[in-house]
C-alpha cells in the first residue's frame, strides 16, 4: 500500500479573540486607515441590521435575515473585490451588499416585499438575494465561465452558509470550477447553525474547507471574525483567480449571534451559554479593542460613527417607507423582455381592476 | 437542396447561431467530440473549437445553473440536457431562477438561455428516456416552452429560441429525429415564438398537438380525408406562453376539437387548452372537447410504448366520435 495523495487544511488567524495580534501578521495589521474603514463598515452594517429587525418587530418590514456577528465576512469580501467582479450572495450578506454600493433603502424595499429592491441603482451586475440554498454557486460558475470565455480578469464571488455545503449544487459548482479552472471563489459563512441544525449534525467532515480537496481546488479555513485574516485569504484567492490560477473555497468561521430570521427563535434549539461564549469573539468588539489598543480609536470616534450611521439609516428608512407600492401590472412587466401576446389580455384585465379592487 | 432530418436541422441551426453570434456557447454532457448522444451537436466542436462547444461534468443542476450565470453576463448559452427524463435536478434552477431572474431584479438582469432536451417516446429506449414532462415547465411563468414537429420547424424555432432575450426550454421529439426528411433552407430565418401554426386546413374538426403527436395528427388527417372528414391540424409549437387565439379561431370554424399529446392525461397541457376552450370558445363547440393522450400511468418500458403513445388510429376514432355530435 502506498500514499497516492496527501492534503493539508490550513486555518488562518492574525487577530485572535482577545484582539491580540499573532506573529507574522500582514501589513494590514499596521494600516490604521484601512482597518478603521473596515471597522466603520462593520458598525454601519450592524446599525442597519438592528434597525431592520426593529422595523420587522413593529410591522414595517417583512421577514428579515439578520447578520449579527458575521459582519466581518461580508465587509471584507466587498472590501477586497474589485468593482467589476460579481457577487452572488445568499440572503445573509447585507454587509457585502452595503459594501458593494447597494443602497440601504433598496435592501429594505426587498425585505419589505417589493421586487424593486433588487434593481440596484449603483450595482448593476451583482446577483440578487438567493433564497434557495446553494443554487447561486452553480450560477457563479457560469458567471466565472463568462469571464474566462471573454478573457476578462474578473472573479465571481459566491457566499453561502454552512448548511449549503450539504447541497448538490455546492459540490457541483466546486467540481466544475476545478475541472474548468474557473475564476470562482466560494466563501462559506460557517455561522455554526443552519436554522436549528448544528454544524456537527450537518457533516462529519472535520472542516468544510476540506470539501475543496475532492474538487481539486484550493481550500482554506479562516477566522471569519478576524478582518485581517479574512482580507489576507481573500487577496490570495482573488489574485490567483484573476491570474487564471483557478478557484478557492474559503470556510470563514463565525457565529450567528441572532436568530436565523425574524421568524425564528433560536432559544428553542441552542443553549444561551454557547451564544454568550461566541459573543466573546465577535468581530466588531474584537477590532474595536485592537484599534483602541493601537491608540487609533477613542470613545469620541465611536460616538461620532454611531451617530453618523444612525442618521444614514434613518434617512434610508424614511425613503423606504415613503416609496409607494408598485403598480399591480408590474407583476406582468418584468416576466419577459416584452410582454408576449397571450399575456396582454390578462394584464389589461388586471389594469382595469385597479389597485384597490 | 438536400432533404434533412430533424436532428440535422437542429445541428444546422446550432451551427448558424454559433456562426452569427460570438455570444452563443454550446455545452452539455457528451456534446463535444462525441457530438451528442443523438449527434445533434455533431461536428460543432471541430468547427467552432472547445471554447464554444464544450463537454461539461455530468450534473444537470450545474448545467442549468451555469447557463443562468452565463446568460446573466450577456452570453447566449445553449445547453443540452441529455434526455428530458433527466431534467429534474435542473428544475430548481429553471423554476426558481431562470424563470425569475428578470422579474426578481426588475429587468436589471436577464436570462437569455436555451435548454435543449430530447423528449417523448417511440424509440425503444431504456427507462427514463421516453418521458413527456413538458407540462411541468409550461406551468411556469417566465419560461418559454417550445417543441418543434418537423425539420423546418426545428430549424426556425431553435434559431428563434436562441435569439430570444428570455429563457427557453426546447424539447426535441426523439421519435422525429430521423423519421422524416424535408428541405430546410439554411437562411438564418427564425420562425415566430408564442404562435401556433396551422399546418393543414380543414372544416370539420381541429386537431391540436405538439412534437411527435403533430406527425400522428397529420397522418390521421390524411386518413380522415379519405373518409370525407376534413381535419384542421394545429402545431402548438410554443406551449407556453400559449397562443389560444389561433386555436379559438380554428374551433370557431370547425366546432370540434381533439387535443393530442403523449404525456399523461390528467393535468396535461391538453387540460389547459380544453379549459380555455370551455371558457372562451364554448359557443363555438358542437361537441365536447376530446383528448387523445398517454394514460395516467407511468410511461411503460418499450414493449408497451406503442400501446401507450397516441397514434393515428386512436386520433381517428376520437375524431369520428366527435363527428357523431350533429
Amino acid at each position: 500500500m502506498s500514499v497516492v495523495a496527501h492534503f493539508d487544511v490550513h486555518r488562518v488567524q492574525y487577530l485572535d479573540a482577545g484582539s491580540h495580534l499573532v506573529a507574522d501578521a500582514p501589513a494590514l495589521a499596521r494600516d490604521r486607515a484601512h482597518l478603521s474603514a473596515l471597522y466603520r463598515a462593520m458598525v454601519r452594517t450592524r446599525i442597519f441590521d438592528a434597525k431592520a429587525v426593529a422595523l420587522q418587530r413593529t410591522g414595517r418590514l417583512g421577514t428579515y435575515a439578520a447578520c449579527l456577528g458575521q459582519e466581518a465576512i461580508g465587509v471584507c469580501i466587498a472590501d477586497r473585490m474589485q468593482t467589476n467582479d460579481v457577487l452572488l450572495p445568499s440572503y445573509r450578506e447585507t454587509a457585502a451588499y452595503l459594501g458593494r454600493g447597494v443602497r440601504m433603502e433598496e435592501l429594505l424595499l426587498y425585505w419589505g416585499g417589493d421586487e424593486r429592491g433588487m434593481d440596484f441603482a449603483d450595482d448593476r451586475e451583482d446577483f440578487p438575494i438567493c433564497v434557495p440554498i446553494a443554487t447561486q454557486l452553480t450560477q457563479a460558475t457560469g458567471v466565472a465561465a463568462a469571464f474566462a470565455y471573454r478573457s476578462e480578469a474578473r472573479v465571481a464571488v459566491a457566499v453561502c452558509g454552512d448548511g449549503a455545503t450539504s447541497q448538490g449544487d455546492f459540490y457541483a459548482a466546486l467540481n466544475l470550477a476545478g475541472a474548468w479552472t474557473l475564476p470562482f471563489i466560494c466563501v462559506v459563512n460557517n455561522n455554526q447553525w443552519a436554522i436549528s441544525v448544528a454544524r456537527k449534525a450537518q457533516s462529519a467532515a472535520q472542516t468544510l474547507a476540506q470539501k475543496a480537496i475532492a474538487a481539486g481546488i484550493h481550500g482554506v479555513q479562516v477566522d471569519g471574525n478576524d478582518p485581517i485574516a479574512l482580507c489576507s485569504v481573500l487577496d490570495v484567492a482573488l489574485d490567483r483567480a484573476r491570474r487564471g490560477g483557478g478557484a478557492t473555497l474559503i470556510e470563514a468561521l463565525s457565529y450567528r449571534l441572532c436568530d436565523h430570521t425574524t421568524a425564528d427563535d433560536a432559544a428553542r434549539y441552542r443553549p444561551l451559554e454557547e451564544v454568550e461564549a461566541a459573543r466573546q469573539s465577535e468581530p466588531v468588539v474584537r477590532l474595536r479593542r485592537y484599534l483602541h489598543a493601537q491608540g487609533w480609536w477613542n470613545a469620541d470616534d465611536e460616538e461620532a460613527l454611531k451617530n453618523a450611521c444612525s442618521t444614514e439609516v434613518d434617512g434610508a428608512v424614511e425613503r423606504y417607507l415613503a416609496t409607494p407600492a408598485p403598480e399591480p401590472t408590474a407583476m406582468f412587466d418584468h416576466l419577459y423582455a416584452s410582454l408576449p401576446a397571450p399575456l396582454q389580455a390578462p394584464r389589461a384585465a388586471l389594469a382595469a381592476r385597479g389597485s384597490d379592487a | 437542396m438536400p432533404e434533412i432530418t430533424l436532428v440535422e436541422a437542429i445541428n444546422l441551426a446550432l451551427a448558424r447561431a454559433l456562426e452569427e453570434d460570438e455570444r452563443v456557447l454550446v455545452f452539455g454532457e457528451d456534446v463535444g467530440h462525441n457530438g451528442g448522444v443523438f449527434r445533434a451537436t455533431s461536428g460543432l466542436q471541430e468547427r467552432f473549437g472547445e471554447r464554444r462547444v464544450r463537454d461539461t461534468p455530468l450534473n444537470e443542476a450545474m448545467i442549468a445553473g451555469m447557463a443562468i450565470g452565463m446568460a446573466a453576463q450577456g452570453l447566449r448559452p445553449v445547453a443540452e440536457i441529455q434526455f428530458s427524463g433527466f431534467i429534474y435536478p435542473a428544475l430548481d434552477q429553471l423554476i426558481n431562477h431562470a424563470a425569475r431572474l428578470r422579474n426578481r431584479t426588475r429587468s436589471r438582469l436577464s436570462c437569455p438561455l436555451v435548454l435543449r432536451a430530447p423528449a417523448g417516446g417511440g424509440i425503444r429506449a431504456p427507462e427514463h428516456h421516453s418521458e413527456s414532462n413538458e407540462v411541468l415547465l409550461a406551468h411556469i411563468p417566465g419560461l418559454r416552452v417550445v417543441m418543434p414537429s418537423s425539420p423546418r420547424q426545428a430549424y426556425g424555432l431553435l434559431l428563434a429560441a436562441i435569439r430570444d432575450p428570455d429563457p427557453v426550454v426546447f424539447f426535441e421529439p426523439t421519435r422525429l429525429y430521423r423519421l422524416l426528411r424535408e428541405t430546410v433552407d439554411d437562411d438564418a430565418a427564425a420562425l415566430p415564438l408564442d404562435t401556433c401554426f396551422v399546418l393543414r386546413e380543414g372544416r370539420d374538426l381541429t386537431l391540436v398537438a405538439w412534437g411527435a403527436s403533430v406527425h400522428e395528427s397529420l397522418l390521421a388527417a390524411e386518413q380522415l380525408e379519405a373518409q370525407a372528414i376534413s381535419a384542421e391540424v394545429i402545431d402548438v409549437a410554443t406551449l407556453s406562453p400559449l397562443d389560444m387565439s389561433t386555436i379559438l379561431a380554428s374551433v370557431a370554424k370547425t366546432g370540434r376539437c381533439c387535443i393530442v399529446h403523449e404525456a399523461p392525461r390528467s393535468g396535461g397541457w391538453g387540460a389547459e387548452i380544453a379549459a380555455r376552450l370551455a371558457d372562451e370558445g364554448l359557443f363555438s363547440l358542437l361537441a365536447p372537447v376530446a383528448r387523445v393522450t398517454g394514460y395516467d400511468t407511468v410511461m411503460p418500458l418499450f414493449r408497451l410504448e406503442g400501446t401507450y403513445l397516441p397514434d393515428a388510429a386512436r386520433i381517428i376514432a376520437a375524431a369520428r366520435r366527435l363527428l357523431e355530435y350533429a
